[in-house]
């Protein structure tokens, strides 16, 4: 076949399937629980509600703080900030990363910028319009009165860092400059050019040493939390492994916060940092911690493309490149491999503006992806194959450079063309740019409460490793908004409420459980180390991504989800069984390290897989092939889905508590962007 | 393409190293360079040799991880960060030597791992401003001149790597310095600890064991942010203001 598909929207395999409102496609994977009835939430007028909640939280004597021991994993923005905040208070700190050094999180790779409702434009922001657009953004699967908390916050955070010395966008008369993003009608976002995640994360780490050197923190590096120690069900610590030495760890407090991430290397290839994984969550989650909406993942759509099966990471680029470049792929198959210069205007397909006339290339992140996805499923895109595919789509910016000139574009995108080129070879003010999806962020998380507290009394859980704040789908420069605002704001306030009850009884090393804890971990090092098998860690790690790709990645089904399951569970036997990890226990072993990581990615991938097949509905970055309107939109269900799902763990059969969704200041509508 | 690779390797912090000579095939132009060194530890995986042990996180050049010297040049022969270089900067059947970082200062962990908690120790010493949660005054009480501020920005963007001591002949960790010092001291905010910051960075960068820096230029070379030599000179300025007040 070498014409165009004879289609005037995108072809959606899985369109003819008729939508039963009331089936359960996920029956037999899981077991019905509990509905969560009560977020802790204070009533009355949301805008009154974080007031009310500061002013109930228990206080506690600044005397009594440095007998209280906190331990904070994870140094992003929501761990420096949280760690740092709570050691000036005078609380004792242990702080805990992965990386060489506190400063080195991913929160640092952050290009965009932070919301704030300052309003500093006076073009009509406010919390409360931070608060709506943050809802609806989310596609109306958030919680109300977290997000006004975020909203209200924000402001502070800004101050906050400012006085810190990050250096954000100034004006010529000296005030802080902003810009739009993602889609908002005001000019909210402040920026320190393309790196506000870094100046952000260094303003927060330069905090926190602040602190180890006034004696409140300590910072334990390249040490890993493999393990949380719950006692009486209760949170009293975790064990850790120093990554160097080899040597296993208890580290004991009155209270644990995990700041540690998101979970998109489950995927594999994803935009996040090479270390980055679940271990920390998924370990609290088999000791108790619910598991919130884990199905919620964001596809960014304009990211460089692999470029072959070496590939180890995916790099993004700022999706402002779609504000002056057209996105296109041939007409035709057969001009697939043919140089895109020499391809006739005629013979090109503007599908983003073919299909989405109002808003052509700007639409939003999901449907782009969605459709770049479609058009290399027909056998249309573009670039090296891959595994038999070619998956790209072009990018052009010859239009933008007849219009701006050339002086004009450099002006606007110089270093993101100069990233594009350092990566690729390629010249882009000579050639057309080719970028795919890739995933991104995740909303879904370890469920918690108003406070941040999870379902383990004494674990709270902060920034991109919760779910509170961005239901089905984050709006762009809103999670340096969330983690800053868990941590300098919001957790050092309702933590307190908690550890007024403490110091706790002192708990043992002798412990049983404490005992049990450390016995699984070196158990399950003792196991990776002895299977001797054939396949490497890496190797796994990749079918697996391949699998979440393939089948929970931009477009999921019941069948699709349901193949999905079964094969990563046939994976994961096969793991356990022929995996190769050679090296010591004792040493720095970075083979030993991925094993422990992809082991938890599998269990994830699995209720990722149970989470999307219960979820009969699109919203957000969730998109369910068997829920599109005719024209190949998503389609919400409200009277069915307006839930959080929260996961018990229970093995392989995962128990599901539902918390409804009540809005109250918000009214949930359907979102168009025809 | 193929090539040969001479690769440190060193067991751990107190046993000697040496290097040893590895032959990889399949190697494409479009590989990063920490990519080709995943596909070498694939295969020696697959032979039974314990994989080479190395550094990296974000693999997009901006949180400073990673870090080697590539015959002989920190990040190799291209103005940015390891994990950006890629094999086209190479040809076939070339012969590449790689070391970890080169300093007293950083201490290798093991094979091209090394130890740079000497950087959060300066920082620790003052490489901050003093403002509590919550006490901060409102965003636009202190305009910033936006010269200023650019500066500020414009050195502000040092990822932490340790390139400038890997390149520099003394090992001085003045770039590195000088970067915080002037980021600061182009703030209002940073006036109030202008003297003491100085004075408390540089005493832990000495007693870190870093050399003193003597002009050479290496480490603004070798920066994969290019921040600028002139920091240095900012620095020793503000050492010397600092030692006419008092400190």
């Amino acid at each position: 076949m070498t014409d165009m598909p004879d289609t005037t929207l995108t072809n959606h395999p899985s369109h003819d399937v008729p939508l039963e409102v009331d089936t359960d496609d996920a029956a037999g994977y899981y077991t019905p629980g509990a509905p969560i009835k009560d977020t802790k939430a204070p009533s009355g007028p949301i805008a009154d509600r974080w007031q009310t909640r500061k002013f109930e939280a228990k206080l506690v004597n600044p005397a009594n703080r440095r007998k209280l021991n906190v331990i904070i994993v994870g140094t992003g923005l929501a761990g420096a900030s949280a760690a740092a905040t709570m050691g000036e208070a005078g609380y004792n700190v242990k702080s805990f990363c992965y990386q060489d050094s506190p400063r080195r999180a991913h929160s640092i790779a952050a290009q965009g910028g932070i919301n704030a409702a300052k309003n500093y434009k006076e073009d009509g922001d406010s919390a409360h319009r931070l608060f709506y657009d943050t809802v609806k953004g989310g596609d109306y699967r958030s919680r109300e009165s977290n997000v006004y908390r975020l909203a209200e916050v924000s402001v502070n955070i800004i101050d906050q860092c400012v006085a810190q010395g990050v250096p954000f966008a100034r004006e010529y008369g000296g005030l802080l400059d902003n810009r739009s993003f993602g889609g908002v009608q005001v000019s909210r976002t402040f920026y320190a050019r393309g790196q506000t995640g870094q100046q952000l994360l260094i303003g927060a780490y330069q905090a926190l040493e602040r602190q180890v050197a006034a004696g409140t923190v300590k910072t334990y590096t390249r040490h890993e939390m493999l393990e949380l120690i719950v006692v009486d069900g209760t949170a009293r610590g975790i064990i850790t492994r120093d990554m160097v030495t080899g040597k296993i760890d208890t580290h004991l407090a009155d209270v644990v916060v995990l700041a540690s991430g998101g979970y998109g290397n489950v995927f594999y290839l994803s935009t996040n940092a090479m270390g980055c994984n679940v271990t920390a969550a998924w370990r609290a989650h088999r000791k108790g911690a619910y598991m919130a909406n884990p199905c919620y993942t964001q596809i960014h759509p304009t990211c460089i493309p692999v470029s072959g099966a070496h590939q180890s990471k995916l790099t993004l680029m700022s999706e402002s490149l779609r504000n002056d470049g057209r996105i296109w792929v041939p007409k035709k198959k057969a001009d697939c491999e043919k140089d895109p210069r020499d391809i006739a205007e005629e013979d090109r397909d503007y599908f983003l503006e073919r299909i989405y006339p109002s808003f052509g290339n700007l639409v939003p992140r999901d449907i782009a992806s969605r459709a770049a996805k479609n058009m290399c499923d027909e056998g249309r895109g573009v670039g090296p194959e891959v595994e038999g595919v070619r998956r790209g789509v072009y990018l052009d910016f010859a239009d933008a450079i007849q219009r701006l000139g050339r002086d004009g574009v450099e002006e606007k995108y110089d270093n993101l063309l100069d990233m594009y080129e350092r990566i690729t070879g390629e010249n882009p003010y000579e050639q057309p740019m080719r970028i795919y999806p890739a995933v991104h962020y995740v909303m879904g998380g370890l469920w918690v409460d108003y406070d941040l507290q999870s379902t383990i009394p004494g674990l709270f859980v902060t920034g991109e490793a919760n779910f509170s704040d961005h239901g089905a789908n984050r709006l762009g420069a809103s999670a340096l908004m969330q983690g800053l605002a868990d941590g300098y704001f919001v957790l050092p306030h309702t933590i307190r409420d908690y550890l007024a009850d403490g110091p706790f009884e002192k708990i043992s090393e002798d412990h049983p459980a404490v005992v049990e804890a450390k016995k699984s971990v070196t158990d399950r090092i003792e196991h990776f180390l002895t299977v001797n098998g054939t396949r490497s860690v890496d190797s796994y790690h990749r079918e697996l991504g391949n699998i979440m790709w393939e089948y929970c990645g931009m477009e999921r089904t019941e069948t699709g989800l349901k193949k999905a399951i079964d094969l990563i569970r046939g994976l994961k036997d096969d793991f356990y069984r022929n995996v190769k990890v050679l090296g010591t226990a004792d040493s720095l072993n970075q083979s030993l390290e991925k094993a422990g990581r992809v082991a938890d990615f599998f269990e994830l991938g699995e209720l990722m897989c149970i989470d999307a097949l219960n979820r009969r509905e699109s919203c957000g970055g969730h998109f369910r092939g068997e829920s599109q309107t005719e024209d190949g939109e998503a389609l919400r269900h409200d009277d069915q889905f307006a839930y959080v799902a929260a996961w018990e763990y229970a093995g392989e059969t995962p128990v599901l508590h539902k918390e409804e969704l009540i809005y109250t200041a918000i009214e949930m509508k359907q979102r168009s962007y025809k | 393409m193929k090539l040969t690779l001479k690769i440190w390797r060193q067991p751990d912090a107190s046993t000697a190293g040496k290097m040893h000579t590895y032959d990889v095939d399949d190697v494409s132009a479009d590989m990063s360079f920490l990519e080709m060194l995943d596909v070498l530890n694939e295969q020696l995986n697959a032979r039974g040799e314990e994989p080479i042990a190395f550094d990296s996180d974000c693999r997009e050049g901006i949180c400073g991880m990673c870090g080697l010297m590539i015959n002989g040049e920190a990040h190799g022969p291209v103005t940015t960060t390891t994990c950006q270089l890629h094999m086209r900067s190479f040809v076939d059947g070339e012969t590449i030597t790689i070391e970890p970082w080169r300093s007293d200062a950083f201490p290798v962990l093991k094979d091209l791992v090394v130890d740079r908690g000497s950087f959060d120790r300066i920082i620790q010493a003052g490489g901050y401003i003093s403002v509590n949660t919550g006490s901060a005054p409102e965003a636009h009480s202190v305009p910033v001149p936006r010269d200023n501020a650019v500066r500020a920005f414009n050195v502000a963007t040092c990822i932490g790597c340790g390139a400038c001591v890997a390149a520099c002949p003394n090992g001085s960790a003045s770039l590195f310095m000088g970067a915080k010092i002037t980021h600061l001291g182009e703030l209002p905010q940073g006036q109030p600890e202008r003297d003491s910051r100085v004075t408390n960075m540089v005493a832990q960068h000495d007693h870190e064991g870093f050399g003193g820096c003597t002009n050479i230029g290496a480490c603004s070379a070798a920066c994969p942010k290019e921040i600028p030599l002139d920091v240095i000179s900012q620095l020793n300025k503000d050492l010397r203001t600092a030692i006419k007040h008092g400190h």
